[in-house]
């Protein structure tokens, strides 16, 4: 059996794995444009950081291809899908017998006029453009993020490591507007501010003249570093190409199957069934990559497995703040809060949908696993919107997850 | 493998097992060394305490671990025995497995890396919760799954 797997994220990475669950013989064989060992993305702002060193990047261990028998092809483009095989942008032909689509996402770039004259220019989501403004950030920077969203902020964040002079442009009326409301945006607004970065919302650029932004509000901003971070684009041109249905995403079954025979899509570039929100959107998320890809790849292999109860999910700190989302914000918001710490869950017809927690994240994850196998609540004790515990579950339960083998 | 269980009938609520595990961990040679100066250690197991009933809770080893699936840094990892261990220095406390883990087990430390049970793997022999519960509502020995 001949794998190939087109990507080499976490995705990825979780077809490998799922493959030699139960086929180590077949061969597999990794495409990547990029030149680098899997490393995780979300690594960058640690590296560019000074937190993570280049050899922590990796996402698995440096013997982790020879250990699964996989064979990378990095630095090669993947430019079309035939019927058997993949064709590269070096003119190589790879031939699989199944073929998963892990291509991701790619920033998207808002048309702004005078943008292309915009020297030192980036966007942030690979190891080279993280590796690219590590050579251009000095103290001296006058840094401006357009985009205030979970990649922008977390650049801005190691901004404030070079440089004082951070402003930070959204369109939205609140920072992080993915994953906080409007309350819970204000305050870590605060925190950010008072870490050092400047804010611009409910504002966009309508034009650059050369190194100066000139906002829709008609203000004026010069600068010498850009980031362009308002958002990511799925990669699902090849998959299309290929005859594979795309809607927001690559479509597939719960096995992560496509329309097309022998071709599985995993990660950032699909939509995924929310059970939160009960119908599919894209979860560009990596705990989702790589259960997908696992999926995916035992699938291939054969075997049989199913992605159950996915829903969005993330966990992200700020200059030592930090908030675990899940869900969807819909229903009646039980709220409490006090000084730094927040907390609000989602509840609609007796179901957890969704929850943020911010500064008390403890335990955080037992809401999670009540709102993805949608339990009703009221079959659990009322404390549990007090506090997450298992006590909340009855005796029965508590036994099964404490007194046995789970 | 051999994991840790707990009887939720036997529980006194007394919190030595998270007192013994904090010290288990600390790389100090006396509990009072541990506790009485500077930071004091996390503990990786928790007592829960409720009206007539009080028990423990830590990492329960899962057969399909959702927080090593979940991490994104590759920390987390299942070794050939079954053991959930975290790789400190590949940690960088994003708490994603907080958020994944359904039982809440995996304890935050500041910015440090996580903290979770690692069944006492580097000090040998029995988990230091179970050594220390005095009613053994703790135990060390291999099970099945519930019926």
């Amino acid at each position: 059996m001949k794998y190939v797997i087109i990507g080499n994220s976490a995705a990825a990475v979780g077809c490998i794995e799922g493959i030699r669950k139960t086929d180590t013989k077949g061969t597999i064989t990794v495409i990547s444009d990029e030149l680098y060992h899997t490393y995780s993305r979300p690594l960058i702002s640690y590296y560019l950081y000074g937190k993570v060193t280049p050899d922590k990047m990796l996402y698995r261990s440096e013997s982790f291809y020879k250990d699964n028998n996989v064979q990378t092809l990095l630095g090669e483009k993947a430019v079309k899908i035939n019927k058997k095989e993949v064709v590269l942008e070096s003119g190589k032909k790879v031939p699989f017998d199944k073929l998963l689509i892990a291509t991701g996402s790619s920033p998207f770039i808002p048309p702004m006029q005078g943008l292309e004259n915009v020297k030192n220019q980036f966007t942030f989501m690979k190891y080279d453009d993280a590796l690219a403004m590590e050579k251009v950030l000095t103290p001296a920077s006058k840094v401006r993020m357009i985009g205030a969203g979970l990649i922008g902020l977390k650049c801005a964040e190691v901004v404030t490591k070079f440089t004082s002079d951070i402003t930070v442009v959204d369109l939205a009326d609140r920072i992080l507007s993915s994953i906080l409301d409007a309350d819970a945006a204000a305050i870590m607004q605060k925190h950010l501010e008072d870490c050092g970065m400047r804010f611009f919302l409910s504002d966009s650029v309508s034009s650059f003249k050369e190194n100066v932004a000139i906002l829709q509000s008609g203000k004026e901003i010069a600068f010498d570093v850009l980031v362009v971070a308002v958002g990511v684009r799925p990669n699902t041109g090849l998959a299309a190409d290929a005859g594979v249905t795309v809607e927001k995403g690559i479509v597939t079954d719960e096995t992560q199957k496509t329309n097309v025979e022998n071709i599985y899509a995993a990660g950032d570039c699909v939509v995924t069934q929310d059970v939160t929100f009960g119908g599919k959107r894209i979860l560009a998320l990596l705990p989702n990559a790589y259960m997908q890809g696992e999926v995916a790849g035992i699938n291939m292999a054969g075997g049989h497995s199913e992605l159950k109860n996915a829903a969005p999910m993330n966990a992200i700190g700020f200059c030592g703040y930090h908030i675990l989302t899940a869900g969807t914000y819909t229903g009646e918001p039980i709220f409490e809060c006090d000084g730094k710490s927040y907390k609000k869950l989602f509840v609609k017809d007796g179901l957890l949908k969704g929850f943020i927690l911010m500064g008390d994240i403890e335990r955080g994850g037992i809401y999670t696993n009540i709102m993805k196998k949608q339990i009703p609540l009221d079959t659990l004790d009322p404390q549990i919107l007090a506090k997450p515990q298992l006590m909340a579950f009855d005796q029965k339960e508590r036994k099964r997850m404490l007194g046995s083998l789970v | 493998m051999k994991k840790v269980y707990v009887n939720e009938e036997r529980c006194l609520g007394c919190h030595l097992c998270e007192y013994f595990c904090g010290y288990a961990h600390s790389g100090k040679d006396s509990m009072e060394k541990a506790y009485n100066y500077g930071t004091p250690p996390v503990a990786r197991i928790q007592i829960e305490e409720g009206d007539n009933i009080n028990f423990a809770v830590s990492c329960r080893h899962c057969e399909t671990p959702v927080c090593v699936k979940s991490c994104i840094t590759g920390a987390l990892s299942r070794d050939e025995n079954g053991v959930i261990t975290v790789d400190e220095s590949r940690c960088i406390g994003c708490f994603t497995c907080i958020l994944s883990c359904p039982y809440g087990s995996i304890v935050p430390d500041g910015e440090k890396p996580i903290k979770k049970c690692d069944l006492c793997v580097q000090n040998g022999g029995e988990p230091a919760c179970v050594a220390a519960c005095p009613n053994r509502a703790i135990v060390f020995e291999e099970r099945g799954e519930a019926e």
